[in-house]
């Protein structure tokens, strides 16, 4: 009993926040990956940019809130993002067409893309700012918990109760589909297999006919849309609030580079990685030793590696420690 | 002098805005804007160098200005006795483990040829060292913060002048540098750009979170002043002759005494404001002027001339026998060190240190926007872009607020159209900044003052 009662408590704590925080971050990741692959920079506006369509999300879902429409236990949001994603690839495209296509076309160096995304990134936070103002909104609606930590000890009959928030389920559903629909899209289309082609090797594409406007187009597209939903999915399981996406940013770099930068599944992969490290290494282990261990050997301690304040700080040291060891990540990056 | 009329022009340009906002606002918000400029200048000073003279990025300002903030309190704080005698020892001790640790990892390190075993050898060093290190440190930190934790919790500093703090700073984030070049340097520029960002991030963390050194969120307030206080300046008679010979003007127009001594009264507090602050602009320029004169003889060095190769060409550098790698940790180094200085200067000037306030955004992007607006290369440039964005940045709030009055003015005052965008007033300076580097980097990407190299 009390080896299940252990395993539901590191289910609870660790497994279940662990594993929907990978995913947002999965999402971001890939995002970051495919503009480094393809338009080959470092997008310094991926937190805002996420947070831009969270924001208009967050607005659809007001208006949609306003009109009496809702989806029952499900929150509004759903119905919102869809219409979001319209609005934010015009957005990237909008982007595109008025800053980024000059230097790509004039061939300038990555890192004066990687400036100039810098420019983006303070005029969309300032947008998102002057629009929807920072202080924190929560815009949850629907049912808040699928298992109750009560219900599920009643049902069990455990010490330990085990709670899982709709939007945990949702997240790691949408995000599932998502990726598994983003992968065959890379992997069996003719038009994902022509941007891991440009990818790869942009001068041979090119002679072998891709048209390299089309491929930047898409690829703006999917960044919108990958955008968006890790943002909202993001926002509904947390908050909005844009600071935070702006600080998001970085734990998504990391995963980004730790799965190998320009490898889709590698910053799949990373991002769970980022997120379980974070969690693993600071979470308090007492608990969990006093289940497992008889009563003489329990710890007086906490048990804790690092304190949580050290949260970012961890995955940012793992990051470093690649970049080290492993400059191409942990799934050899650079193909897309 | 022809050839540099642009950069006068520039610089004249910027000082009239200065004076405008002293008689259209107060000299009092003119002089805090003039020194931040001038705290701003020497920031730029640094990423320029790393940036303009060897093509580096460092997004890592941010976590040297902290650190050149946190000398600032380490050497002007007044050691907390208490809390030395409580854990000091321990500290001392894990400190003396830290370098144990190190020297160990390096005789490794010399000693044993690249191998499997070795970096597992360096791996259980390290973990076993912070193992060891947290059961020796534990007690003593918990220590130090139950020693008075609303007032101190600390070790304090060693209570000298603040001014010291300056060069302090600099050997500080020369010293962070130094590691993080030595890891961090052979990355590609992207990944250098992402590897500094974090790593910044870890040393904010470690700046937050450390209470035992730093007060932590707690902030240390009431540092030491290398400038007079208010309250004492107000009671001088020196300086109150002085304050009434330059206002003389105006207060003989009083005539009735009572009225004419509180009207001085007043200017007296406005003056002492004023004189502090003139103080600290002093103290800005001469640092700002020696710096100056350093990089411009660094620029047109032979040194300066290889750094320009090594950007340039790096291959063919290292070809013609420079020591490529040596270089750019050394030009890294100098850099931070001048960050460093700009952090405990921005500290000086606040009289607080406060860890929460280290944000990216603020402390490595805005420099960055600076550098490239002002133009890298160019130590004349980064200095105008320090004071220009700046300038901007404080402003754009009243230029903001101006122009929604302006476009909303057929609108009710109780519109909620206007109410919102007065409301969002503040954040017009991120979409100025954006918008203004965007149009830089675009249609004049070497900056208002481009590089400009002559041969002498």
């Amino acid at each position: 009993m009390d080896y299940i009662n252990a395993i539901v408590l590191l289910l609870n704590y660790i497994f279940v926040p662990a594993l929907a925080y990978g995913s947002q971050l999965a999402l971001g990741a890939i995002f970051v990956t495919l503009i480094y692959g393809i338009l080959r920079f470092a997008n310094f506006a991926t937190g805002d940019m996420m947070s831009f369509g969270t924001m208009v999300t967050i607005l659809f879902t007001w208006y949609f809130q306003s009109l009496g429409i809702s989806l029952g236990i499900l929150p509004t949001a759903l119905i919102a993002i869809p219409f979001a994603i319209i609005f934010m690839v015009g957005y990237m495209l909008l982007i595109d067409k008025f800053v980024f296509k000059y230097y790509r076309v004039s061939k300038s160096p990555p890192v004066q893309l990687a400036m100039v995304s810098i420019g983006v990134m303070f005029v969309t936070q300032a947008v998102v700012r002057i629009i929807i103002g920072p202080s924190d909104r929560r815009f949850f609606d629907g049912e808040k918990f699928l298992i109750k930590a009560g219900e599920f000890k009643e049902m069990t009959g455990l010490n330990e109760g085990l709670a899982i928030k709709s939007t945990q389920v949702i997240t790691i559903v949408v995000t599932l589909i998502l990726v598994s629909a983003l992968f065959w899209f890379l992997n069996k289309t003719k038009t994902g297999k022509s941007m891991r082609a440009y990818s790869d090797n942009e001068d041979l594409a090119l002679l072998s006919g891709i048209d390299p406007k089309k491929i930047v187009m898409i690829t703006w597209i999917i960044a919108g849309v990958l955008a968006t939903i890790g943002g909202a999915l993001y926002g509904l399981d947390k908050s909005f609030k844009p600071f935070t996406y702006f600080n998001n940013m970085l734990p998504i770099f990391a995963a980004a580079i730790v799965g190998g930068i320009g490898n889709p599944f590698g910053a799949f992969l990373g991002g769970y990685v980022i997120a379980f490290s974070e969690i693993l290494l600071t979470y308090a282990y007492k608990k969990f030793f006093m289940y497992l261990l008889p009563e003489s050997l329990e710890p007086n301690t906490l048990v804790q590696l690092l304190s949580t304040d050290y949260k970012f700080a961890v995955s940012f040291s793992i990051l470093v420690i690649v970049l080290l060891y492993r400059p191409s990540g942990i799934f050899k990056g650079k193909i897309l | 002098m022809r050839k540099n009329l642009n950069v006068i022009a520039a610089y004249t340009i910027m000082m009239g805005l200065i004076i405008l906002v002293g008689i259209f606002q107060s000299w009092n918000i003119a002089l805090s804007i003039f020194n931040l400029c001038l705290i701003s200048a020497v920031m730029t000073m640094g990423a320029n160098i790393q940036w303009g003279y060897a093509g580096l990025i460092n997004f890592g300002i941010m976590g040297y200005t902290a650190l050149g903030g946190l000398a600032a309190v380490l050497i002007s704080v007044d050691p907390v006795q208490e809390a030395w005698s409580a854990g000091g020892s321990n500290i001392l001790l894990s400190l003396l483990l830290i370098i144990g640790m190190v020297l160990a990892v390096r005789y490794v390190l010399k000693k044993y040829e690249k191998s499997k075993v070795r970096t597992y050898i360096i791996a259980t060093i390290i973990i076993a060292g912070i193992i060891i290190i947290r059961f020796v440190s534990e007690p003593g930190i918990e220590a130090i913060e139950e020693v008075n934790p609303a007032k101190t919790g600390f070790l304090g500093g060693f209570g000298l002048p603040i001014i010291f703090s300056w060069i302090v700073g600099a050997l500080f984030a020369g010293g962070l540098a130094f590691v993080i070049g030595k890891v961090a340097l052979g990355l590609r520029a992207d990944y250098l750009a992402i590897a500094t960002l974090l790593i910044s991030e870890i040393v904010i963390a470690i700046i937050k979170h450390e209470d035992w050194l730093t007060r932590g969120v707690k902030n240390v307030i009431g540092l030491k002043r290398p400038a007079p206080y208010e309250v004492n300046l107000q009671q001088t008679d020196w300086f109150i002759n002085l304050v009434e010979k330059f206002n003389l003007s105006k207060l003989n127009l009083i005539t009735d005494l009572t009225e004419r001594q509180a009207a001085l009264n007043q200017f007296v507090i406005e003056g002492s404001s004023i004189f502090v602050k003139l103080c600290y602009s002093g103290l800005f320029l001469i640092v700002v002027i020696i710096l100056l004169i350093l990089t411009q003889k660094a620029l047109y060095s032979p040194w300066g001339r290889m750094m320009r190769a090594i950007r340039d060409n790096e291959e063919a550098a290292n070809a013609m026998g420079k020591n490529v790698v040596k270089q750019h940790l050394l030009i890294f180094v100098l850099g931070s060190a001048i960050v460093g200085i700009a952090g405990a200067m921005l500290v000086t000037q606040d009289g607080l240190f406060t860890p929460g306030s280290y944000r990216p955004m603020r402390y490595t992007f805005l420099i960055w926007v600076m550098v490239i607006v002002g133009g890298s290369g160019n130590n004349f440039g980064a200095i105008l872009g320090g004071f220009v964005v700046w300038f901007l940045w404080i402003e754009s709030a009243p230029i903001g607020l101006y122009l929604v009055n302006l476009t909303t003015a057929g609108l009710a005052d109780t519109h909620f159209l206007k109410v919102h965008l007065i409301e969002s007033v503040p954040y017009f300076r991120f979409l100025m900044m954006g918008i203004g580097l965007l149009l830089i980097m675009r249609y004049r990407p070497k900056g208002i003052l481009p590089e400009k190299i002559e041969i002498k």
